[in-house]
């Protein structure tokens, strides 16, 4: 967009404009305001200088109409910054719907990324114009943080959580990927770059690096050599176990009377640590797995599930992974700061 | 005060007289009052009041020092409660509950000598003191052999003992309690009872220097208020564990049963 | 127009708190709130020219995008130390510990803090908790910046966490005791006649840090106490491997370091109320409304440590009210700025060099906390979170405010600390080198923040180079400003003219005494009959212009002499 104002950097998502421009109302207040101040000062203090080394000026009383004014009126104006900037941040976390799924997993220091179509990538991210991509998050050491600043786009990626952000890309070419939260030496070192294409051009990319697995059915593979087919069905229709197919999304209602969302988080937790939360109705006879799969094949054990959806479910609910991908009023309620960590 | 002049502010009579005079006459006027009046004070009240604001202050950021950690254990219980209940039924239910008892009393002791240095009751105040301490030191050595029982047992978690790794198969598990989570449990008990331990040995160490002081007499009706604020310190520390023995020792027993 | 009408000769006290006792000993056993004042001003100097070098390294560094000069592991260790040197050990202590333990009872007509040994003994506490954080460095450093966030500090192998753990633990106690010490002193100790709205705001500051001391310093002693214990066991609350919460640890150090940022602020705020009002002889514009600011900028501060957490995986909701009350926050520092500018309205402005300071603090802390707008935007601190945008945003509050008013102050009082004035020519070319350097140091890192340059980068892609080269080149700027008070202050102790009473005329009660003050401050116990800044009588108050329709009418009507 502004390319021909200096110091702004590449615009290249949807919601980049939008920021943009909250931020030049940003900065206008805060040049007027510096001006204002500044200019006051620069008079008072010329025209009411010292002139005589023992003057003593008359006292000025206070006035709390004044100071009413002055407090008011930078109040509006916070206000209209914090709601222009809540209504952009909801938009930016607002998991959207049609979205393709890429799994992002940080590491000491590299970023290791897979298409749902099964293409891996290190460090580099294909993805095409005009399409809404979702990334879902997790590390598998210490915190990270993706970080697009062409798509205005970041997230902490917390180890054992998944977050997700989402973007659209709107303009080919290629950007950087930073690391923002430190994480050790090579901290700077871990980044990477995303590559915008056009459709077709993203296409052609795809099918030339065809020949990986895609997660899902690695992930099936995982899911009959674990041995979850016997009591979860082999298309996750259950049995000893609670159904599975459809279940991200899904209200889980457990055995202590509690009710949940279905999310990557609780796949996580029911899969590392089953007797955690019991679905209403089932015996605690699932043994852990923690240590048994990696953070990658949790992602494509997931992928898997996601996949036996059923073509009737209720399309409405994504899945809401972590707190930065639930915004959506009314369905899973976003956790408070420290509820659903683990 | 011309308040147009902003010169230095002169005493009366001081005309000939150097500063050090000055000052040493104004020591001079002080030691009208108590001899235990330190020489910024301008009288006991003022430094009573001190003292007492004092600790009040020092007790809020004992409170938020605790916060803290009251903090962790509330979001961990609410996360694991089976855990935390499996674990708690297995610390020492008889032991927790004499402790408790020991310090109630000391606190009474305390107050009676309290009360003994308001009325001047010297011998009063030095016997409640050594009670007070010996109560103190009966709730250590209890606490002593609860961690040596938990050491016994291997609930020491992580590698502070590297030969004694933590091992929960002592635990008797509730339904869906996961073991592995058990360690945090223990964890925050050490981490908490440790740190009340750690304030009781200050605590112990505060009344011995005062009892010493209250046996050379120090202590009467005008001049109490060290007697007056380790009280308030030591109560607060029994306040503490008071909280902490409900939490750590009985929430989740009815599901032992 | 009224003048200064007379100024007595001042009677040169033989004895002051300077000369009164000799010796090491009389220093290091000293119960002189003045002398643990300059026993704190010692250190925090040291600490902060340790901490300079640091950033020096820094710089230096960030002159080429490669990241050559340095390994990244140093440099990791470079930044860490920066931060934990000048967070904890001059930023936090600086003002408060050193002028205001000087200052403090001298302005409530006290003779001391209420406990004067409690008092020595924080600041040992202060010079163990820094000696053990020095050993941490010389033992091999810690690499996981300032904030320690787990899980990497808790397993970062290359790092002595527990010690410098320790070591902060420590010292805030020091911050405890200082801050309980200040609030039973106003509490108790104000001379007769000094009424709460008699204080100078100085103190008001200094009362509202130390609310924040004492209740925010033992919720983050305690956290870092538990992230050494949790790398000792290598278990804990913290490491999601054992069921813990790494976000945990953010909340819990961020209820407290975000408040940390008011102390370091608050103390500068109320030695820019003194500057402003007392260099243009003038009551300050709207004495309640500042004071109170103060109050509430300490108990809204408590409020908005989420703030810092916007991308970490808090709730959107929690993310929004953290917001809100961020900008809420905003408020009472955009008075107190508002009112400051109102105080110069129809003063006598001098352009001695703590107004120079003064006058810059209130222009770069305009910036510093507008662009602290920013990062309270949601949509924008997702962008800029993390990035040089902050890292210039916390410099502007704390270098632009702090350090400046911190120099505004130390020269403001330098006559009342050491006797003697210091060179009043270089006093000003200093001010001007520190604002020039200052701004050229840190105006380029928003720019390059915006265009997406994360901080704690040893290496980053050559398009930024051309900010960092400004911004190293405008830090050597500020470095050399900043050591020609360091040569001059030092220099004037011994060969600066002498100083009077009371050199710059002023009615505050710290001027009513020798220069150097005498050991018990006062020659008698002062009463105070006047209003704080009350420069001429009440009487003579003049309503403001625009609204004088309410009072005085009269009054404010009638001829000023000598009005241009």
């Amino acid at each position: 967009m502004q390319s021909w104002l200096p110091f702004m950097p590449e615009s290249a998502s949807t919601i980049a404009p939008k920021v943009d421009a909250l931020y030049f109302y940003l900065s206008g207040v805060t040049l007027f305001f510096t001006f204002l101040i500044a200019g006051v000062l620069t008079f008072f203090v010329i025209k009411y200088r010292r002139r005589t080394p023992f003057e003593i000026p008359r006292p000025v009383a206070g006035s709390h109409k004044l100071e009413t004014i002055w407090s008011v009126i930078p109040f509006l104006i916070a206000m209209s910054i914090f709601a222009w900037g809540a209504q952009v941040y909801f938009e930016q976390v607002r998991p959207a719907a049609n979205t393709n799924e890429i799994y992002v997993v940080g590491k000491q220091w590299m970023w290791k990324l897979q298409h749902s179509t099964g293409q891996r990538e290190i460090n580099e991210l294909h993805v095409p114009v005009g399409r809404k991509i979702k990334l879902i998050m997790t590390s598998e050491d210490v915190i990270h943080s993706f970080y697009v600043p062409a798509f205005r786009i970041k997230s902490d990626v917390l180890p054992g959580r998944y977050l997700s952000i989402w973007f659209e890309a709107t303009k080919p070419g290629t950007y950087h990927l930073f690391c923002a939260e430190y994480c050790g030496m090579n901290h700077s070192g871990m980044i990477g770059s995303v590559i915008v294409m056009e459709p077709t051009e993203f296409d052609n990319w795809l099918s030339g690096n065809a020949n990986q697995q895609a997660p899902a059915v690695a992930g099936q593979q995982l899911y009959e050599s674990l041995g979850c087919v016997s009591c979860h069905g082999a298309k996750g229709e259950g049995g000893r176990g609670p159904a599975l197919a459809g279940l991200f999304g899904r209200t889980v209602f457990l055995n202590n009377g509690q009710t949940l969302v279905a999310d990557e988080s609780y796949v996580r937790e029911s899969i590392e640590n089953p007797q955690a939360k019991l679905v209403n109705g089932f015996g605690p006879i699932m043994p852990t797995f923690q240590g048994q799969v990696t953070p990658d094949q949790l992602i494509q054990i997931m992928a898997f599930i996601k996949s036996l959806q059923t073509p009737n479910a209720q399309p409405t609910a994504p899945a809401a992974p972590g707190a930065t991908g639930s915004a959506v009023p009314g369905t899973n309620s976003a956790p408070s700061p420290t509820q659903n960590i683990r | 005060m011309n308040r147009k002049k902003f010169e230095e502010t002169k005493p009366e009579a001081e005309e000939g007289n150097t500063l050090a005079e000055s000052i040493a006459m104004d020591q001079h006027d002080s030691t009208h009052g108590h001899p235990a009046l330190q020489h910024h004070f301008e009288n006991m009240e003022q430094q009573r009041e001190a003292g007492t604001i004092g600790i009040w202050v020092f007790l809020v950021t004992e409170i938020m020092f605790f916060g803290g950690m009251f903090f962790a254990y509330t979001l961990y219980r609410s996360q694991y409660p089976m855990e935390f209940a499996s674990a708690s039924n297995h610390l020492d239910l008889t032991m927790g509950t004499i402790n408790t008892a020991v310090l109630i009393l000391s606190s009474f002791t305390m107050a009676l000598g309290v009360y003994s240095a308001q009325v001047g009751k010297q011998r009063n105040l030095v016997i409640s003191l050594a009670l007070t301490i010996f109560l103190g030191l009966v709730f250590l050595g209890i606490k002593a052999v609860e961690y040596h029982e938990k050491y016994v047992d291997h609930l020491i978690p992580g590698r502070l003992f590297p030969g004694n790794p933590f091992d929960p198969s002592g635990i008797h598990p509730l339904p869906g309690a996961n073991p592995q989570k058990m360690e945090m449990f223990y964890w925050i008990y050490f981490a908490m009872t440790g740190m009340h331990a750690i304030h009781m040995i200050i605590g112990v160490g505060l009344l011995s220097v005062i009892m010493y002081f209250a046996a050379r007499g120090r202590y009467g009706p005008e001049y109490h208020s060290p007697v007056e604020v380790s009280g308030l310190y030591w109560h607060f520390v029994d306040i503490i564990w008071i909280f902490l023995f409900p939490l750590l020792y009985l929430l989740g027993r009815h599901f032992q049963h | 127009m009224r003048a200064i009408e007379t100024f007595q000769a001042p009677a040169p006290a033989k004895l002051n708190y300077l000369n009164a006792e000799y010796g090491i000993k009389s220093w290091l056993l000293t119960k002189d709130h003045k002398r643990i004042g300059l026993l704190y001003l010692g250190s925090v100097t040291f600490f902060f020219f340790l901490g300079g070098v640091y950033a020096m390294l820094i710089r230096l560094e960030l002159l080429t995008p490669q990241g050559d000069l340095l390994s990244s592991t140093t440099y990791n260790k470079v930044f860490t130390q920066h931060g934990i040197m000048m967070i904890f050990f001059f930023l936090i202590p600086a003002i408060p510990a050193s002028l205001g333990n000087f200052l403090v009872p001298m302005m409530i007509g006290a003779k001391d803090l209420a406990f004067p040994r409690i008092n020595l003994l924080s600041w040992y506490i202060f010079i163990v908790g820094g000696l053990i954080t020095i050993y941490a460095l010389l033992a091999g450093g810690v690499d996981t910046g300032w904030t320690f966030y787990p899980p990497y500090s808790t397993t970062s192998s290359n790092s002595y966490v527990v010690a410098t753990g320790v070591g902060i633990f420590i010292s805030g106690f020091s911050s405890i005791l200082t801050g309980l010490n200040f609030i039973v002193t106003v509490h108790t100790m104000r001379a007769p006649g000094m009424t709460w709205f008699r204080l100078p705001l100085f103190i008001w500051s200094h009362y509202a840090t130390a609310l924040i001391m004492i209740l925010g310093t033992p919720v983050v002693a305690i956290t870092i106490l538990l992230l050494a214990f949790e790398r000792l066991t290598n278990v804990g609350i913290f490491n999601p491997a054992t069921g813990g919460d790494p976000v945990l640890f953010q909340h819990l150090f961020w209820f407290y370091s975000h408040p940390a940022v008011y102390i370091m602020i608050l103390p500068g705020m109320g030695i820019i109320s003194e500057l402003i009002a007392n260099f243009s002889r003038k009551n300050i514009f709207g004495y309640s409304f500042v004071a109170f600011s103060s109050l509430a900028i300490a108990v809204f501060g408590f409020l908005v440590w989420g703030h810092h957490m916007f991308v970490s995986g808090q709730s959107v909701y929690a993310g929004m009210v953290f917001s809100f009350l961020s900008f809420a926050v905003a408020i009472p520092s955009a008075v107190k700025v508002f009112n400051w500018t109102a105080t110069l309205y129809k003063g006598s402005i001098s352009y001695d060099t703590p107004m120079l300071y003064a006058l810059g603090f209130i222009g770069l802390f305009t910036i510093g906390g507008m662009t602290g707008l920013f990062l309270a935007t949601l949509a924008v601190d997702v962008h800029v979170h993390d990035t040089y945008f902050i890292v210039a945003h916390f410099h502007y509050i704390m270098v632009g405010g702090t350090l400046l008013a911190y120099l505004g102050g130390l020269h403001y009082w330098w006559p009342k600390i050491s006797g003697r004035m210091y060179p009043e020519g270089w006093g000003r070319f200093s001010a001007l080198v520190v604002f020039v350097g200052f701004n050229l140091t840190f105006l380029p890192q928003f720019v390059a923040g915006y265009l997406g340059m994360p901080r704690r980068y040893h290496a980053y892609p050559p398009e930024f180079q051309v900010f960092n080269v400004l911004s190293s080149a405008g830090a050597s700027i500020l470095g050399f400003g900043l050591l020609i008070p360091l040569i001059y202050l030092v220099w004037s102790m011994r060969y600066g003219r002498r100083a009077e009473p009371n050199p710059w005329h002023l009615p505050g009660l710290e001027w009513r005494t020798p220069s150097p003050p005498p050991t018990e401050n006062f020659l008698a116990t002062p009463i105070v009959t006047w209003e704080a800044y009350e420069f001429a009588p009440p009487e003579e108050t003049e309503v403001v212009g625009v609204l004088r329709s309410d009072k005085n009418l009269e009054d404010a009507d009638r001829p000023i002499d000598g009005e241009p």
